[in-house]
């Protein structure tokens, strides 16, 4: 589903990813991590079409993003470590105003839906301000499940959330839906990258150092080789 | 017509981003009462020459209220990481270029609206030139905003925005001005505009150009 | 992909000989103009003869300028950045020359160093949207970016120039047109003999080597800058 062939990324003099592979399958919940500066987010930026590659080959859900972003883009849904969301408007306003961006078929019952799996229907009509920053997360997942899209892109989405809304954020991502889709998770929390993913890749000097399924791993094991990798000139 | 309705989508969510907070429109508004205030101590307006800076008055009046608007559309976005949203939607760059536009002149637009007959009655002058003068603000406004739009998204990346937003935008919008405050003359001294018509014509040639040379270019602003 | 040693050398000596010469004909074998009355108006009139290809540069500077960031957009080669901040800085340095000559002109023709006539006022404008560019350059900190709005931006201001230009159609001035219609208010204006036409247009082609000679050099130095921050970046996050 997600396809990252020999993807380099240079900002002026300074190469970030030095040729990136990485493939994420149908149905699968990958977990990447990486100390700060390896080039998460540049990684996520690409994959979601924020910014091009200077060099490599890029493809979601079959779409080759060099040619093909606008298609892509219906079928990304992302969840980032900034909101993305309008403060001033209400919850209803933002998902009301997406769904007409992504031609969201019969809008009023999807945002409905969405509200109540996220737990926020009670405060359709609050402006997002009002919202703690867990809830602004569970709005900011709402929207990103919007048009249904079968890849799903979590950008460190545990930033600033405290211990327990961490933890229950991979509730609320459950009830909305997430796990049947194909999901590509970057966070600094190794436990987490454990427990929610399938698998775990680690980014480290703008490659991917290291990867493997979740069953050959244990908490442990994944915390040396991080160590090992990172440590490592 | 599905690029249409986002672009009504992008304009929609301005004015109910607005509505909320009714920030921009009433600096806008406050600012250039303010303006043409200033101007009439610093100038000491007195009866005669009253007549021949009005028009001049009213556009400078226009402008830096125009400016404020302008640069607070984008660093709004910016800030709050939003235009990222808008960046990952299947949307057209350029549709977010014409929503943005379409937003910008509305605010502006309503500012004026407010402001010509205030200006017509400070300065005492004739009432009956107001519909051709909104007219003629209206094609002022889709210059300036055509090209501030464009300006404003580059702007909003840099450390000193506010500054350099004006720095930037004022001589290009010369011929707005220029032709602006000609037509806003000849309309108040009830000159027939066909007298004036090159400045109309060059008036309407600058919007359409830079529109659209605008909207080709904003693709490559908006990205990453 | 920059001019090399050898062509960058020559240009700058065709530059500094038809520099050379040009200043001998203007100043030894142009004839007065005919219809110019006081001393100080006659010899005052050549510096007709530097002050329009001052200006001829500025054009030809800002209009490569703009073509480059054409060039930029479609291609996202940095050299085209490169020519196109080096055609901005040089056409900026002439169109500053030609304010300072057209001034200096102007006290004894006119008996005011400046007046807000509209191609003064439009070329004062020009030289203001150039200034933001570099000021524009130097606020955003992204290469990338920065160059790709500098192009946007030298597009906008470069089509923007004639726009200003047509508004002195309509509006009599006094500044001497000297190429194209006159207006009944010229002042100062003076009729191109052939020997006048001659050393005019050799000057106007001196300037243009003058001009492609910097634009070689700038080019050369901004390149070779950028590659040496390159290697010094490489080396900085490799230890």
């Amino acid at each position: 589903m997600i396809e990252v062939q020999s993807v380099i990324k240079a900002f002026g003099n300074r190469p970030i990813l030095k040729g990136v592979n990485l493939n994420v399958a149908g149905g699968e919940f990958l977990t990447l991590v990486g100390p700060n500066g390896a080039g998460k987010t540049t990684l996520m930026n690409i994959i979601s079409t924020l910014s091009r590659p200077t060099a490599g080959r890029v493809r979601v859900a079959g779409f080759d993003l060099a040619h093909d972003a606008l298609a892509a883009r219906r079928q990304i849904g992302m969840v980032s470590h900034k909101t993305l969301l309008y403060d001033d408007l209400s919850a209803g306003q933002n998902l009301r105003f997406f769904a007409r961006l992504y031609d969201v078929p019969d809008p009023q019952a999807r945002i409905e839906v969405l509200l109540r799996q996220v737990g926020l229907w009670g405060r359709r009509n609050d402006p997002v301000r009002t919202f703690s920053r867990g809830m602004q997360q569970r709005l900011a997942i709402a929207r990103a499940l919007l048009h249904d899209p079968p890849v799903v892109l979590l950008d460190e989405p545990d930033t600033g959330l405290d211990q327990h809304s961490a933890a229950s954020l991979g509730d609320w991502l459950g009830q909305a839906g997430v796990a049947r889709r194909t999901v590509l998770m970057t966070t600094h929390n190794l436990e987490r990258a454990l427990t929610w993913g399938h698998r775990v890749a680690i980014l480290a000097n703008g490659r991917i150092a290291f990867q493997a399924d979740r069953s050959e791993l244990n908490a442990d094991r994944l915390r040396a080789e991080y160590d090992r990798i990172v440590t490592r000139r | 017509m599905p690029y249409l309705r986002k672009v009504l989508a992008i304009v929609a969510k301005d004015i109910a981003a607005e509505l909320r907070t009714r920030e921009m429109l009433s600096s806008m508004f406050v600012f250039s009462l303010l303006v043409i205030l200033i101007f009439n101590f610093a100038f000491d307006l007195r009866a005669d020459n009253q007549a021949a800076l009005a028009p001049g008055v009213l556009w400078v009046a226009i402008t830096f209220a125009g400016m404020l608007g302008l640069s607070r559309s984008f660093i709004l976005e910016k800030d709050r990481g939003s235009i990222e949203g808008l960046l990952l939607a299947p949307v057209d760059r350029s549709a977010i270029y014409l929503g943005k536009l379409l937003g910008n002149v509305l605010f502006i637009a309503v500012v004026e609206m407010i402001i010509l007959p205030i200006f017509i009655i400070l300065f005492n002058l004739p009432a009956d030139a107001l519909p051709v003068l909104v007219g003629v603000t209206l094609l002022g406004t889709l210059g300036f905003a055509g090209v501030g739009t464009l300006f404003s998204a580059m702007v909003v990346h840099t450390r000193a925005r506010e500054v350099l937003l004006p720095v930037l935008l004022f001589p290009v919008v010369v011929p707005v001005m220029l032709s602006s405050v000609k037509l806003t003359a000849a309309i108040l001294d009830r000159v027939p505009l066909s007298e004036v018509q090159n400045w109309l014509s060059l008036l309407v040639a600058f919007d359409v150009i830079f529109m659209t040379l605008s909207f080709m270019l904003f693709d490559y602003v908006l990205e990453e | 992909m920059t001019p090399g040693n050898r062509w960058t050398l020559l240009l700058i000596g065709a530059a500094a000989v038809f520099m050379v010469i040009a200043i001998v004909l203007v100043f030894g074998v142009a004839p007065d103009a005919a219809n110019l009355t006081t001393e100080t108006e006659r010899y005052a009139q050549r510096i007709f003869y530097f002050h329009v290809p001052n200006w001829w540069v500025g054009f030809l500077a800002f209009l490569i300028a703009a073509a480059s960031g054409v060039m930029y957009l479609t291609s996202e080669r940095e050299v085209w950045d490169v020519v196109g901040l080096s055609c901005v800085e040089i056409g900026l340095t002439f169109t500053t020359i030609g304010l300072i000559t057209g001034s200096i002109w102007a006290k004894p023709t006119w008996n005011t160093w400046w007046t807000w006539d509209p191609r003064l006022t439009t070329a004062a404008v020009g030289w203001l949207m150039y200034v933001g560019y570099l000021m524009l350059r130097d606020a955003i900190e992204h290469p990338q970016r920065r160059a790709r709005f500098a192009a946007v931006f030298s597009i906008i201001a470069f089509l923007s120039v004639p726009v200003n230009f047509m508004a002195i159609r309509w509006w009599r001035t006094i500044h001497p047109v000297v190429i194209g219609s006159g207006s009944l208010d010229a002042q100062g204006g003076f009729a191109l003999g052939p020997n006048i036409q001659l050393v005019f247009f050799f000057c106007l082609f001196a300037f243009t080597v003058l001009f492609a000679a910097l634009l070689a050099l700038r080019v050369r130095t901004e390149w070779l800058a950028r590659r040496v921050e390159q290697v010094r970046q490489q080396v900085l996050s490799r230890g």
